[in-house]
C-alpha cells in the first residue's frame, strides 16, 4: 500500500491521530529543550557531520583497520554483501553451535534484512528483548520507529496484548505493571538464552570496538549472559577513533529523546572467557548509496530518530505507512536506494519543509535529497503515468504565454493545470478545503489598466 | 572472489573524495561546579547521589536503604562485611538473584551523569546490569565536565568491556510513560567518597 | 533601483489583491516596479513532483521575461526560493522575496500603516528555512524574524504567539492533493493553534500556504480573515 492510501486511513481516527502527533511533538520537544541547554550544540553538529565525511571518504581503509583490529581482539568478523548473505551468516553461526533460540536487541538492519522472518521459518525461535519491540512482535507488526518501536499504540493496546500472551490481569494498563510483568518474562530469557544478538551503534576502526547503547540494559542483559554474541552492523557505522565517541554519544541521545545520555553505553571489544563473538558487517545496497553523489550523506545518519519525531508527515501518518525498516524522512531518502518501483511513493511523502534537515545531528540534507529523489524517480520512469501528463500539460502551458493569458481570460481553464486547483469535487483538494474565489479580473488585467501606459 | 572483497572493492570504487578529519576543540562544555552538576543531572534521571565521608558511611546507608536479607555482591574489600565478594568465577546466571551490586566506578560525567566502569571494577560483565539495584561508589576528585575529557582521560586504555552506565534502567516504550527498571537495575546510588 | 515584480501564478488569476498590494508597498517605500506581462509560472510545482527536466522552458521564459531588472521580487518565498535555486537567473541586485527585500535592501525603520488587530504569522516553510527569512525553531541560534519585523512596524497590530511557531501548514505543491489526509490535517492542526491562541487575521509571506488555510477555514466556517502580508503591510485606514 503507498504511504498516502497508509495515511489515509490512519488519519480516518482523528484522535489517535492528534494523539500520535502530539506524543512525538512532546518528544520534539525534550530534544530542543536538551538541545539549547548545550552552547555548542551547532558546533557538535557541524563537527560531528565533518567526521561522518572524513568516515565516507575513507571508508574501505577504515573498515580493514576495524577488522584487523577486531580480529586481534578475539572476535570473528563476517561479510555480507546483502540481507540474504546476513541472514544465512547468523543461521550457520546458530548451526555450529547447535542453538536454535536466541535473544535479540535492537537492531534496524536485522529489521532491514528481515532475519526474523527468515530465521523462524528456519526453526529457530528469535526472541525481541526491547520491550518496545517485545511489543509489536508478540503483535506481529513491524516497528513503527527506530528508536521507539511501539510509538503507535496506546497503553490499552498494550494492556491487550499482554493479556493474550502474557496473562495480564484485563485492563490493568498501567505502564508501571506491564513493564514489571515484561521485566520478568523476558529476565527468564535472558537466563535461558545461549545466544545473543545485538545492533551496533558506533564502530571504532582504530580500536576494533563496538559500542551498544540502550536504555533499557536489554543488549548487556543479553550479551553477557550468552555463550555467543553476534553483533550485526552496516559497515556505514564505522568511526575513526574512539575519541569521536566523545562527539556522538553527546549527540545522540539528545537528539533521540531529549536525554543526556543513554543508561547504558557499552563498548565491547573482547569477548568473555569462553565467549564467541562475532560481527558481521553489511553492505545490503549501501555500497550502491555510497556512489549516488547525491544521496551518499544518507549514510552519516546514526538512526536517532530525530527527523521522524519533528516531521509534520510522520507524526500524522505513523511509521507504518512508510512500509519500509526505516520509517519517516530518513527512510524516504534511504529506501529508493533498495528498491526504485517499491518505494517511489516515499519521496514524494513530504512537503519539503525542512525541518528534518534542521534537526540531525549529522546534518544530512534530507529534505533536499528527497527533492533530488523525485527526479532520479522522475527520470527512471517511476512516476505514475497520470501525473506525468498533468505535468506535461502544465509544462506546455506555462511555457505559452499567450495560452496561459487567453485560459485566464475564459474562466480561468488554465487552472486546470494546476492539479490542486481543478475545480469540481472529484479534485482531492475540494474534499476537506474550499477552492478560492475567482476574483473579477486577474493582476495582470488590474495591472493593464491601472499601470501600463 | 568473496563478499569481502566486492564489498571493500565497491566501496573503494565508489567513496569520496579525501575529507579531513575536524579537530575537537571548541566543544567542550562549560560547567563551573562540576560535582554540583554531576548531582543535577544525575538526579534528573533517576539516580540518587550520596554523599559519604568513608565506608563506615557507605555501609550505614546499605543497611538501612536495602533489604540485607537479600543478595548482597561487591567488588570491594572495605564492604567484604556486609556483601559477598567471592563471586567473581562463578557462572554469569547464578547472578541472577543478587538484590544490590556495590562496585567502585572509575570516574563520573558531570554533563550527562554517567560513570565509567571497565570490566574489572565490575567483577564480572553482567554484575552491574542484572542485579535489582545498583551502587557504585567514585572519588569527588574524579567527575570531569563533559565527555569529551572524559575520553581523553579513557585515553588508548585496552578495556575488554566497559560502559558508561547512567542511572537506573529505564523504559517509556509504553506511550512514552517513563518506567524504571526495564531489565537492568530498578534503582541507583552513587556514593561520592 | 528597477525592480521587477514576479507574481505567481496562482496570486495572478486567484489574489490580485496581492500583486495589487505588493506593487503599492513597493512604490510606496520609493521603488521604480515593473511587471513583465508576459511571465507565466517559475515551474515549481513541476520541479517539486520530479519533473525539474521538463521546466527548461518554464525557466527560458522567466529569464527573458526578467533579465532587464536589477532586482526581483516576489510576495511568496517558496517561489522566490524556487527561483533562486533552479531557474538560473542571476540580477545584479538579487532575487528577493518581499520581506526580505523590504528589510535587507530598503532597510526600512518605520512603516505607514495601521491594522488594529490580532494578527497570526504563518511562517512557510520554503521562505522561512529555505530563504531564512526567521530563525528556525530547531536551530540553538538567537532568534530574528524579517516578516515579524515588519510587522511590528505597523500601528495597533497585535502579534499573536502560537504554541507551534513554525509548523509546516501542509500544502507542499502537489502534496496537497497526493497526500490529501495529511495535508488537511496539517491545515487544520494550523488554524486551530491560530483559533486557540486568539488569532483574528491569520497572515503570511506564501499565498500558496495561505489558500490551502483558508479553504479550510471556509470549510469549517470559522471566524478568521486571510490576508497576505502585503495586504497588512500596505493597509492603512
Amino acid at each position: 500500500m503507498q504511504h498516502s492510501e497508509a495515511a489515509d486511513i490512519f488519519n480516518k481516527d482523528v484522535e489517535r491521530t492528534t494523539w500520535h502527533d502530539e506524543t512525538l511533538w512532546w518528544v520534539r520537544q525534550k530534544r530542543d529543550k536538551v538541545a539549547f541547554q548545550i552552547p555548542e550544540w551547532e558546533s557538535l553538529r557541524e563537527t560531528a557531520s565533518q567526521i561522518k565525511n572524513n568516515v565516507l571518504s575513507n571508508l574501505h581503509d577504515y573498515l580493514v583497520s576495524f577488522e584487523e583490529q577486531a580480529i586481534r581482539n578475539g572476535v570473528k568478523v563476517h561479510w555480507a554483501a546483502d540481507a540474504e548473505e546476513h541472514n544465512q551468516i547468523v543461521l550457520s553461526i546458530l548451526r555450529e553451535n547447535n542453538i536454535n533460540s536466541l535473544s535479540k536487541s535492537k537492531s534496524m538492519l536485522t529489521e532491514e534484512c528481515h532475519m526474523n522472518e527468515f530465521l523462524s521459518h528456519n526453526g529457530i525461535d528469535v526472541i525481541d528483548t526491547d520491550l518496545g519491540e517485545r511489543i509489536v512482535q508478540l503483535r506481529q507488526e513491524p516497528p513503527s520507529h527506530i528508536v521507539m518501536p511501539a510509538i503507535h499504540l496506546k497503553k490499552e493496546d498494550v494492556s491487550d496484548t499482554f493479556h493474550e500472551h502474557l496473562n495480564t490481569e484485563k485492563g490493568n494498563n498501567d505502564p508501571q505493571y506491564l513493564t514489571e510483568v515484561a521485566r520478568h518474562h523476558l529476565r527468564e530469557k535472558f537466563l535461558e538464552r545461549k545466544l545473543a544478538l545485538t545492533g551496533v551503534n558506533f564502530a571504532v576502526a582504530e580500536t576494533g570496538e563496538f559500542v551498544v547503547c540502550t536504555n533499557e540494559g536489554n543488549a548487556d542483559m543479553g550479551a553477557h549472559l550468552a555463550d555467543v554474541h553476534i553483533a550485526c552492523m552496516g559497515f556505514e557505522k564505522i568511526i575513526p577513533k574512539r575519541e569521536h565517541l566523545g562527539v556522538f554519544l553527546r549527540l545522540l541521545a539528545r537528539s533521540a529523546t531529549g536525554q543526556p545520555i543513554t543508561t547504558y553505553s557499552s563498548h565491547f571489544r573482547k569477548p568473555r572467557e569462553g565467549q564467541q563473538m562475532h560481527i558481521v558487517i553489511v553492505d545490503n545496497g549501501r555500497s550502491t548509496q555510497l556512489g549516488r553523489k547525491d544521496f551518499r550523506n544518507s549514510l552519516k545518519c546514526i538512526r536517532c530518530a530525530a527527523c521522524m519525531n519533528t516531521c509534520p508527515v510522520y507524526r500524522r501518518s505513523g511509521g507504518h505507512s512508510y512500509h519500509n525498516a526505516v520509517a519517516g524522512p530518513i527512510g524516504s531518502i534511504l529506501a529508493p536506494n533498495l528498491d526504485m518501483t517499491k518505494f517511489a511513493d516515499l519521496p514524494f511523502a513530504s512537503t519539503l519543509c525542512g525541518s528534518c534537515s534542521n534537526v540531525c545531528p549529522v546534518k544530512i540534507d534530507i529534505h533536499d535529497q528527497l527533492y533530488k529523489w523525485r527526479q532520479v524517480l522522475v527520470q527512471s520512469g517511476h512516476a505514475p503515468t497520470v501525473k506525468k501528463l498533468g505535468m506535461k500539460a502544465m509544462n506546455f502551458t506555462f511555457s505559452h504565454p499567450a495560452a496561459y493569458q487567453l485560459g485566464g481570460s475564459v474562466g480561468r481553464k488554465i487552472m486546470k493545470a494546476l492539479p490542486f486547483l481543478v475545480n469540481n469535487g472529484m479534485n482531492p483538494w475540494f474534499k476537506n478545503r474550499e477552492m478560492p474565489e475567482p476574483p473579477s479580473e486577474s493582476f495582470r488585467d488590474w495591472y493593464k489598466k491601472n499601470r501600463k501606459k | 572472489m568473496s563478499s569481502r572483497e566486492s564489498i571493500l572493492s565497491k566501496i573503494k570504487a565508489s567513496q569520496p573524495e579525501q575529507r579531513a578529519l575536524p579537530g575537537l576543540t571548541g566543544l567542550n562544555l562549560q560547567v563551573d561546579l562540576v560535582f554540583q552538576k554531576y548531582r543535577e543531572v544525575l538526579t534528573s534521571i533517576g539516580g540518587t547521589v550520596v554523599e559519604v565521608g568513608s565506608f563506615d558511611e557507605i555501609k550505614t546507608f546499605i543497611m538501612s536503604e536495602y533489604n540485607t536479607s537479600l543478595r548482597l555482591i561487591t567488588t570491594l574489600p572495605e564492604l567484604a562485611d556486609i556483601a559477598e565478594t567471592g563471586w567473581l568465577e562463578a557462572d554469569p546466571h547464578s547472578l541472577s538473584d543478587v538484590e544490590l551490586t556495590i562496585i567502585r566506578g572509575v570516574f563520573g560525567v558531570a554533563e550527562n551523569g554517567a560513570v565509567w566502569l571497565t570490566e574489572k571494577e565490575m567483577g564480572q560483565r553482567v554484575a552491574p546490569f542484572i542485579c535489582q539495584n545498583l551502587a557504585i561508589v567514585i572519588q569527588k576528585e574524579n567527575i570531569v565536565a563533559d565527555l569529551h575529557l572524559a575520553y581523553e582521560r579513557i585515553g588508548n586504555e585496552e578495556n575488554n568491556f566497559s560502559t558508561f552506565l547512567a542511572g537506573p534502567s529505564k523504559t517509556a516504550d509504553i506511550e512514552q510513560s517513563l518506567v524504571l527498571g526495564a531489565h537492568g537495575s530498578r534503582s541507583l546510588v552513587v556514593f561520592v567518597l | 533601483m528597477k525592480v521587477g515584480l514576479f507574481i505567481p501564478c496562482y496570486i495572478d488569476q486567484f489574489y490580485p489583491q496581492v500583486g495589487v498590494a505588493t506593487l503599492e508597498l513597493l512604490e510606496k517605500l520609493g521603488c521604480e516596479v515593473g511587471f513583465p506581462l508576459n511571465q507565466t509560472c517559475c515551474g515549481q510545482p513541476m520541479a517539486n513532483s520530479g519533473f525539474e527536466h521538463l521546466a527548461g522552458s518554464c525557466s527560458q521564459l522567466f529569464i527573458d521575461n526578467f533579465s532587464e531588472f536589477d532586482y526581483i521580487v516576489s510576495p511568496s518565498g517558496s517561489c522566490t526560493l524556487h527561483v533562486k535555486e533552479h531557474v538560473g537567473i542571476h540580477p545584479k541586485g538579487g532575487i528577493y522575496e518581499l520581506t526580505e527585500f523590504i528589510n535587507d535592501v530598503l532597510k526600512i525603520d518605520k512603516l505607514d500603516a495601521r491594522f488594529p488587530h490580532k494578527v497570526g504569522l504563518h511562517q512557510s516553510c520554503h521562505g522561512q528555512r529555505g530563504l531564512k527569512l526567521s530563525q528556525m525553531s530547531e536551530l540553538n541560534a538567537p532568534g530574528f524574524s524579517k516578516p515579524e519585523k515588519l510587522l511590528r512596524m505597523v500601528d495597533g497590530l497585535d502579534l499573536v504567539t502560537l504554541d507551534r511557531k513554525d509548523e509546516c501548514c501542509g500544502f507542499g505543491g502537489t502534496f496537497c492533493v497526493t497526500e490529501e489526509a495529511v495535508s488537511v490535517r496539517m491545515g487544520i492542526d494550523r488554524v486551530r493553534d491560530h483559533v486557540k491562541n486568539g488569532t483574528e487575521v491569520l497572515t503570511g509571506g506564501d499565498t500558496s500556504c495561505l489558500m490551502h488555510l483558508e479553504g479550510i477555514i471556509r470549510r469549517e466556517k470559522l471566524p478568521l480573515k486571510v490576508m497576505h502580508i502585503a495586504e497588512i503591510l500596505n493597509f492603512s485606514n
